[in-house]
């Protein structure tokens, strides 16, 4: 009976442990953010820093983008067609892709692939530099890491991923239109008709919003995960993988949260 | 001057800097050695700012770097110019752009002129032709160098070295000795390296001081040194595994066996 309680008691601590340790990282989160603001508002703004990030972070993404929204709206409207079939709506597809893609799709999908492409590099690129004291060396030379290294990851974050999602959402909707109507042989003109009359604009912007709140959350995470590398090769891969896993999670739980007050 | 009073460091329960004190005066060449661990790269990291103490006081030029704003803080590191241990190049630039790095984010010159002056700079480590060559493509003595050249080339007023000839032959160690005391002879400036080589302390120092267990447990000329009586000391300079300093990892039977 004393061993059980002891068990249960250890296992209550542990997790505890963990909760503390959660509380502890997102308030070092929070912090490095409140850094990265303030520097981000004190010149020098290192535009062409910026731009770099923006090639790195936006512009290298669009093949995968493309790609994955494509075949995301050929899916969705295939998905749609033989669904709404079974009562007759399938005149909606149109609507129903471009919805979808536009509020949810576009920014989430775009945030996943950004979170796994350019987050990752930003941590193992932040981390590689922690762990051979390249940092420090900036330090040293009296350059601020923050704005040298994270400012300028941080407003690609917020300028590419809803420049990407814009992408997303019009490839996802070409998507659907290619197999809605060249697959299933349905009216092009009922397509875009359906598209267009639904589709508000506040679909779109809100979509933006989030994707925005993306970009800046998978630039901040990635970043915090690789400044604070420790541990040689091994840390590295640590926190590659811990600022994919951290960021995709965040994109999933906040994109819910981030949609019942946008759109509910 | 720089001054370390009564330093203390903790990482978690590792005692790092248990009171450390040191005072290193305008001009003068320290060199600090100790053993593997013993916190000598802790004590570079708070000169510059880099880590700050538990307790006690970091000051240069009478300026506590501890309590300096951040700003005032970016402004006195202009004064220093670090060797790192491993060079730490910035590994996506070419060699003329880490060595011109600063000068480059000061913004007040036309890339040309940045090269011009890396170029230079390069010359006095001793290098030619490297500049336009990536760090991966640098040997361990090369990269030393240019992480030399690129300390240097603001034209800092200290310079600190965190073991400046570890890893490297024993041929390019001396050339890199040479390369530190002709700097201090040209530059004029104040240089704290902290190393286990004793070779290079004789050469590079005007005062050698030993930390043992987080403490400057003696100080003095490169010839008192030499000479010193003290038991830890003795040990230590003469590089033997026997004596009070014990041996990390290994236990004292077989200290004792060995002996």
């Amino acid at each position: 009976m004393t061993r059980l309680i002891e068990r249960f008691g250890r296992a209550i601590l542990s997790l505890l442990q963990k909760g503390v340790f959660v509380a502890e990282e997102t308030g070092r989160i929070f912090l490095l953010l409140l850094a990265t603001l303030r520097q981000l508002l004190l010149p020098p703004f290192g535009i062409v820093d910026i731009f770099r990030q923006m090639l790195e972070v936006g512009v290298r993404s669009v093949p995968v983008v493309i790609v994955t929204a494509i075949f995301t709206g050929m899916v969705f409207a295939l998905q749609t067609y033989t669904g709404f079939k079974r009562f007759g709506a399938e005149t909606l597809v149109g609507t129903v892709v471009a919805m979808s893609m536009t509020r949810e799709l576009g920014p989430v999908l775009t945030g996943l692939i950004v979170s796994g492409r350019a987050g990752a590099a930003m941590a193992a690129e932040l981390g590689t530099m922690r762990v051979t004291e390249q940092i420090d060396a900036l330090e040293t030379l009296a350059i601020n890491p923050v704005k040298y290294l994270i400012v300028p990851r941080f407003v690609a974050g917020l300028i590419m991923l809803p420049a990407l999602s814009v992408c997303a959402d019009i490839i996802g909707i070409i998507g659907g239109y290619f197999v809605t109507v060249v697959l299933f042989n349905t009216s092009s003109v009922v397509y875009w008709k359906q598209t267009w009359t639904y589709l508000e604009s506040a679909d779109i912007y809100n979509g933006l919003i989030k994707a925005c709140f993306f970009g800046g959350a998978i630039s901040i995470i990635s970043s915090y995960k690789g400044f604070y590398t420790s541990g040689g090769a091994e840390g590295v891969g640590k926190a590659t993988t811990g600022a994919v896993v951290l960021s995709s999670m965040t994109i999933l739980i906040s994109d819910y949260f981030l949609s019942s007050w946008l759109f509910g | 001057m720089i001054l370390l009073d009564e330093v203390y460091k903790s990482f978690n329960a590792n005692h790092v800097l248990t009171g450390t004190s040191l005072v290193v005066k305008k001009g003068e060449s320290r060199v600090v050695i100790g053993g593997s661990g013993s916190g000598k790269s802790v004590i570079l990291k708070h000169i510059v700012g880099i880590m700050k103490p538990d307790k006690g006081r970091v000051t240069v030029d009478d300026m506590d770097i501890a309590r300096l704003k951040e700003h005032d803080l970016y402004e006195i590191r202009k004064k220093f110019g670090m060797l790192f241990q491993m060079a730490a190049l910035f590994d996506s630039m070419s060699v003329w752009e880490n060595v011109g790095f600063v000068l480059s984010r000061r913004g007040m010159l036309k890339p040309a002129k940045i090269k011009e002056i890396a170029v230079e700079k390069l010359k006095l480590v001793g290098l030619v032709n490297v500049e336009n060559l990536m760090p991966s493509e640098l040997s361990g003595g090369m990269k030393k160098r240019v992480g030399l050249a690129r300390a240097i080339a603001h034209e800092p007023e200290i310079l600190l070295y965190d073991e400046p000839t570890t890893g490297l032959d024993p041929i390019t160690a001396d050339a890199i000795n040479d390369l530190i005391v002709s700097l201090k002879e040209r530059l004029k400036v104040t240089s704290v390296a902290i190393t286990h080589d004793m070779q290079s302390s004789y050469k590079i120092a005007d005062s050698i001081s030993m930390l043992y267990q987080g403490k400057i447990i003696a100080t003095g000329t490169p010839d008192e040194i030499r000479n010193t009586s003290d038991p830890v000391m003795r040990q230590f300079i003469t590089g033997s595994a026997v004596g009070p300093i014990k041996v990390e990892g290994v236990n004292n039977e077989r200290t004792v066996n060995r002996a």
